[in-house]
């Protein structure tokens, strides 16, 4: 029939199913009240395990004797190996099927130690290799001085190498935000929904995709800025701290980030 | 404790039959040495001949591989040694200053005071102006290590070791690192702490600082302590022929 509308049918669909302006206007609200925060708390909780697993592997991993290695760099290759998506199923529906219950019922628990678990992994890794790259004489002036080997470490030796490797943190970061989402996998109560759940529920009843935009946009207001403030955080000690530092000395646009993938094997 | 060998007397640090090797690379051959109570001994010889491993074995950075190590009344190469203690007692100076760039200069000086002595944080603050005052740099506290020039890093480097108030100062070619014209700041320092009595043991190359500062000076070549003895005697009427190739290289 009228052949020449067809291409504006087709471009309409194309807009209507990923950017309907109302249905997006109608699940933001949801999704900045309840998902945003939910994926805010899972995402941070697994960030706070996986930095602290992360520290004891990483000691672990730059031991001299193999059989404190061992452990280490089992836990690294397997849950760096795994796909994401088995290491939460058999965390959130393979543990409390077996009886362990730590959080009861509560999805977020498991979800948060599942991806602690893997964001552990990487971030492990990153930090043996920043601990790594910290000059030898850093550690044998600090024993010099009397400090024990734990306290040369911590007050000495890991806050550098930390620093060193702030940009693959901040990638590390992202991953663990975006793969918050996982939570879907273990089913969610009302009230319990972070984003993508949201966007989701709303897909399934209106079988529009826009709000999975809505949803990725919210994930892009929690992942850029986050990059770029600890990029930020970055550059102010690379340089040292800015003492009276006149006010319109800070640029209007951020400078673009460092690749934050750096320590990410691909 | 029965079993314990005698005490040293007027030796500030006792070495003997200590032995180093990496591998099958022997690095230290049967060194028997003492340090003795305010003197500057330095250590000269080519490189590879030991002396800064010598140095390292004194505060056990190196694990000597057999032989005794003794301060003061405290053998440190006893099984059950308190290696940090020990360590704190002993200063040393690097070639490469290793100060900690992520902390202040005045950071640098009070850490150990603070997590070591367990000095409160405010003692330890004046405790690190006064040590930076005495080597010319009080008005440094606040800056980063990065922001200083190599001769002031070394200096504040030296304060962080005298900080902890060490009964012995080891300086591992404490101006090899440095720009020609910053080199004297540093010796300047050094001379100060010999004739005010420190006890020091100083690998070097500054073969005139050895001459004027040092009470005795110990030759080292392939691992053996050679020769050791006044400055006088080792410089002017040298015999033995290691040594007196060594200095027809470098004076």
């Amino acid at each position: 029939m009228a052949l020449s509308s067809s291409p504006d049918l087709a471009s309409n669909a194309l807009v209507n199913t990923f950017f309907d302006g109302d249905l997006i206007a109608r699940t933001f609200p949801r999704l900045i009240t309840e998902g945003l925060l939910n994926t805010v708390v899972i995402a941070s909780g697994a960030i706070v395990v996986g930095v602290l697993i992360a520290l004891l592997a990483a000691m672990l991993l730059l031991s001299d004797r193999w059989w404190i290695r061992l452990p280490a760099r089992l836990y690294v290759d397997v849950f760096r190996g795994l796909p994401v998506i088995i290491t939460v199923m058999l965390v959130g529906v393979g543990l409390p099927a077996a009886g362990i219950r730590p959080f009861g019922t509560d999805p977020f628990g498991y979800a948060i130690l599942a991806i602690g678990i893997i964001s552990g992994a990487y971030t492990a890794e990153i930090f043996r290799s920043g601990i790594q790259s910290v000059d030898p004489g850093q550690l044998q002036a600090a024993r010099s001085l009397g400090l024990s080997y734990l306290k040369a470490m911590r007050l000495v030796v890991v806050p550098q190498g930390i620093r060193r490797v702030l940009p693959a943190m901040a990638g590390q970061f992202v991953k663990d935000i975006k793969e918050s989402s996982l939570v879907y996998l273990l089913g969610l109560a009302a009230g319990q929904r972070e984003l993508y759940f949201i966007a989701q529920e709303e897909v399934a009843r209106t079988y529009n995709s826009s709000p999975l935009i809505a949803a990725g946009l919210c994930y892009l207001s929690l992942t850029i800025p986050m990059t770029y403030l600890v990029n930020r955080l970055d550059r102010r000690l690379r340089e040292g701290p800015h003492r009276r530092a006149p006010a319109s000395v800070e640029p209007d646009l951020p400078q673009p980030p460092v690749p934050s993938t750096a320590g990410e094997p691909r | 404790m029965s079993a314990a060998p005698q005490a040293p007397t007027a030796a500030a640090l006792r070495v003997t039959a200590l032995s180093k090797s990496y591998g099958g690379n022997t690095v230290l051959r049967d060194i028997t040495i003492d340090i003795r109570r305010g003197e500057t001994l330095c250590l000269i010889g080519p490189s590879g001949s030991g002396k800064s491993t010598l140095l390292k074995c004194l505060n056990l950075l190196e694990a000597p591989d057999s032989g005794e190590i003794w301060l003061g009344e405290t053998c440190l190469t006893a099984p059950r040694a308190d290696v940090d203690a020990a360590r704190a007692r002993i200063g040393m100076v690097f070639q490469h200053f290793n100060l900690f760039p992520h902390l202040s200069v005045e950071r640098n000086v009070t850490l150990a005071l603070t997590s070591v002595k367990g000095m409160g944080r405010e003692q330890a603050r004046q405790t690190a102006l006064r040590r930076l005052d005495a080597v010319g740099l009080a008005g440094f506290a606040d800056r980063r290590p990065a922001q200083l020039s190599g001769g002031q890093q070394q200096r504040v480097a030296i304060a962080r070791a005298l900080a902890m108030e060490p009964e012995v100062m080891l300086f591992d070619e404490a101006t090899s690192a440095l720009d020609p014209e910053l080199v004297k700041d540093v010796l300047a320092v050094m001379r100060d702490l010999a004739s005010g009595g420190m006890t020091m043991a100083v690998v070097t190359h500054e073969m005139g600082f050895a001459r004027e500062a040092a009470d005795r000076v110990a030759f080292m070549c392939d691992g053996h302590l050679a020769e050791i003895d006044t400055p006088d005697r080792i410089f002017e009427s040298a015999d033995h022929p290691r040594l007196r190739q060594f200095l027809s290289q470098v004076l």
